[in-house]
């Protein structure tokens, strides 16, 4: 059992404020993404739970017990590094059972569970060479092997695919998730690439300096945004937003058309819609086409819709030339709202 | 152009290597040449013959090789522990070192002459021996019946003044080694014993190479230390040479020792190199 708890936690570099007050929950053999743009704090998080970094205040709790106060070693973990940390004068094999040895395991069983990770992350032929030899994408498969050997309760990984080519990418995604649900260990895993994010996480915690905006299933991110940032963020191409003034109770006015929205006082609002949740149809926004992009799967529209700038995802064999005028119906149940103050959604 | 780029860097190193030329091979030629000449011309081996058959070789031999095997052990790890303390401290680390390297500063003679003051008769061990009512009247340590006590002060003498040389060298590997190891290690469950023998150690090979490799050399150079502390009492190579030189007059012998001195530094200076080589392949 590894639930991990993260309480109030908050980190400064001085007087650069990195972490806010985090609290977040990671249930028992959840895999947890971190996602988020360069320098919101993900790095830091993840250092903080392993005991690298000491938080300015907070708690952290794993498997029930706090753990803040502990040496990283005692704290059940192990971790993938950002820049992998692979120790350039040990083989493969050696690196790989480090930490075994540490733990003085005899001989036979760390060359048995070196060679089963070394199998799962397809370097068993690079068992007997130096690290120092390695190309970045081999030197983070040693990374992650090093840490699937621990057989950890809780396993952090830091950005651990982002060197490898998109193909082995994938390949290695799909391979780990499975590796993970096999061991049951409980994953933290670091990425800003969304499509990572929403392929491999049974939640995604979108940070946004400093702060945790939304920790929520993937397709819960996906749909409904909790603010601004993370609708703005997620999906590519992201959502699009057009400003909407009321037009009576529970009606909001969005550039001419009227549309059922929340029911409340706010002076203003604005309409979301992802790009793909549009249709051309008699009666809707009237936009006005820029730049069409086929992409083969389907159609991509960048449109102006107002002063706006409006992406829609048409049928591939929609005909659509520059300039032309198209009336986009919404998908009424995929529409949402942002208070522009807040930025937070409204329901 | 191109030809400019491939030859431009060996027109600079010129003036480096004729000045080594100059200083360096033309006199090793002029020496090997008295070693090995003979008084009726010619190539022989009468000059190493004479020097090695005399009765203070063995002696100084010997006494040179202790004093090697015993100090440079202990300013190696001295260095390292000095070098791992100093590496962990975020502020006031350059003062610590300017006053750790400050022995440096003194020559070899006039570091002799500073523990001398200490040892002899009059000296401050005297004073404090007899402060303290150890002893009831000055015992002069450095003489023949005192062999241990001579060589003691020398050691001593050698490990205050040289062991900076290798604290500096050591601190700059350290510096070298990234953060990130360490972080992985901790994280691995390496104490940090295991930090130092398992990442430290093999990671600063290189740095330990060539403060060792300097550090034996000088050590197999002692001389001026113990013509102050030991005189005639604790005779080493250099001490013959110079002997050899200048109160024999007899420079085929002293050119001889001299390249008996470099030989043995050329081997343990090997024997180092080996003993410490980074494996083929492992980047550092
Ligand atoms: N040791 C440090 N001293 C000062 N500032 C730091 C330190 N470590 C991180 N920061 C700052 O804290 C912020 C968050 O850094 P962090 O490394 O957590 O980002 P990240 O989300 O992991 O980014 P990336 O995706 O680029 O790895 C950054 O603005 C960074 O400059
Ligand atoms: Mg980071």
């Amino acid at each position: 059992m590894a639930e991990i708890q993260i309480k109030n936690v908050a980190k400064s570099f001085g007087a650069y404020q990195a972490l806010n007050n985090i609290n977040l929950t990671i249930a028992d053999q959840e895999f947890m993404v971190l996602l988020g743009a360069s320098g919101c704090g993900k790095s830091t998080l993840l250092r903080i739970i392993a005991g690298l970094e000491t938080a300015t205040s907070g708690e952290v709790w794993i498997g029930g017990k706090r753990i803040d106060h502990l040496s990283p070693k005692d704290r059940g973990i192990a971790m993938v590094f950002q820049n992998y940390a692979v120790f350039p004068h040990l083989t493969v094999f050696e690196n790989i059972g480090f930490g075994l040895r540490m733990q003085k395991l005899p001989n036979d069983e760390v060359t048995q569970r070196v060679e089963r990770v070394a199998g799962l992350m397809h370097i068993e032929m690079l068992l007997k060479r130096y690290s120092g030899e390695l190309s970045g994408g081999q030197r983070q498969r040693v990374a992650v092997a090093r840490a699937l050997a621990m057989e950890p309760d809780v396993i952090l990984m830091d950005e651990p695919l982002s060197n490898l080519d998109a193909l082995l990418r994938m390949e290695m995604r799909a391979e780990l998730k499975g590796v993970l649900a096999e061991s049951k260990t409980t994953a933290i895993y670091v990425t800003h690439d969304q499509v990572e994010a929403m392929s491999m996480a049974d939640r995604i915690s979108v940070m946004h300096e400093g702060n945790i905006v939304q920790a929520a299933s993937p397709i819960e991110v996906y749909r409904d945004p909790a603010a601004k940032f993370v609708a703005s963020f997620i999906g590519n191409p992201p959502m699009n937003f057009l400003p909407a003034t009321p037009a009576g109770a529970g009606k909001w006015q969005v550039s001419g058309q009227t549309f059922d929205g929340p029911n409340t006082d706010k002076a203003g609002l604005q309409f979301a819609i992802r790009p793909e949740d549009m249709a051309p149809a008699e009666h809707g926004l009237v936009a006005t086409a820029k730049i069409v992009e086929p992409l083969g799967a389907h159609l991509l529209v960048t449109c102006q819709i107002d002063e706006a700038q409006f992406r829609v995802i048409l049928d591939s064999d929609t005909v659509v030339k520059p300039g032309q005028t198209l009336t986009l119906a919404p998908q009424s149940d995929r529409v949402r709202w942002f208070d522009p103050e807040t930025t937070l959604a409204v329901a | 152009m191109l030809l400019n780029a491939r030859i431009l860097p060996y027109v600079l190193i010129l003036p480096v290597t004729l000045f080594l030329c100059l200083f360096f091979i033309y006199p090793f030629v002029l020496v090997s040449q008295q070693a090995f000449g003979s008084s009726e011309g010619g190539w022989s081996l009468d000059n190493f013959r004479e020097v090695v058959d005399y009765w203070k070789f063995p002696i100084s031999l010997k006494n040179t090789l202790l004093l090697a095997a015993a100090v440079v052990p202990i300013q190696l790890a001295l260095a390292l522990l000095m070098a791992t303390m100093v590496s962990k401290m975020e502020k006031g680390r350059d003062m610590v070192l300017y006053i750790w390297t400050i022995p440096l500063g003194i020559s070899d003679l006039a570091a002799g002459i500073i523990w001398l003051a200490i040892f002899e008769q009059s000296g401050f061990l005297n004073s404090m021996l007899n402060g303290m009512g150890v002893i009831d009247k000055p015992v002069n340590f450095l003489t023949y019946q005192n062999p241990w006590i001579v060589f003691v002060a020398i050691a001593l003498a050698e490990i205050w003044r040289a062991t900076a040389i290798m604290l500096v060298i050591l601190v700059a590997g350290i510096g070298l080694i990234p953060k990130e190891y360490y972080e992985a290690a901790d994280v691995f469950g390496a104490s940090k014993w295991k930090q130092f023998t398992r990442i430290t150690f093999p990671m600063l090979r290189p740095s330990l190479q060539t403060a060792l490799v300097l550090r034996v050399i000088l050590a197999f150079e002692i001389f001026a230390v113990v013509a102050a502390l030991g005189g005639t009492l604790f005779p080493v190579l250099m001490g013959e040479t110079y002997a050899y030189q200048f109160d024999l007059l007899n420079s085929g012998a002293a050119a001889a020792m001299a390249l008996i001195i470099l030989a043995i530094s050329i081997g343990f200076t090997l024997i180092i190199l080996r003993i410490l080589r980074v494996p083929k392949g492992a980047s550092i």
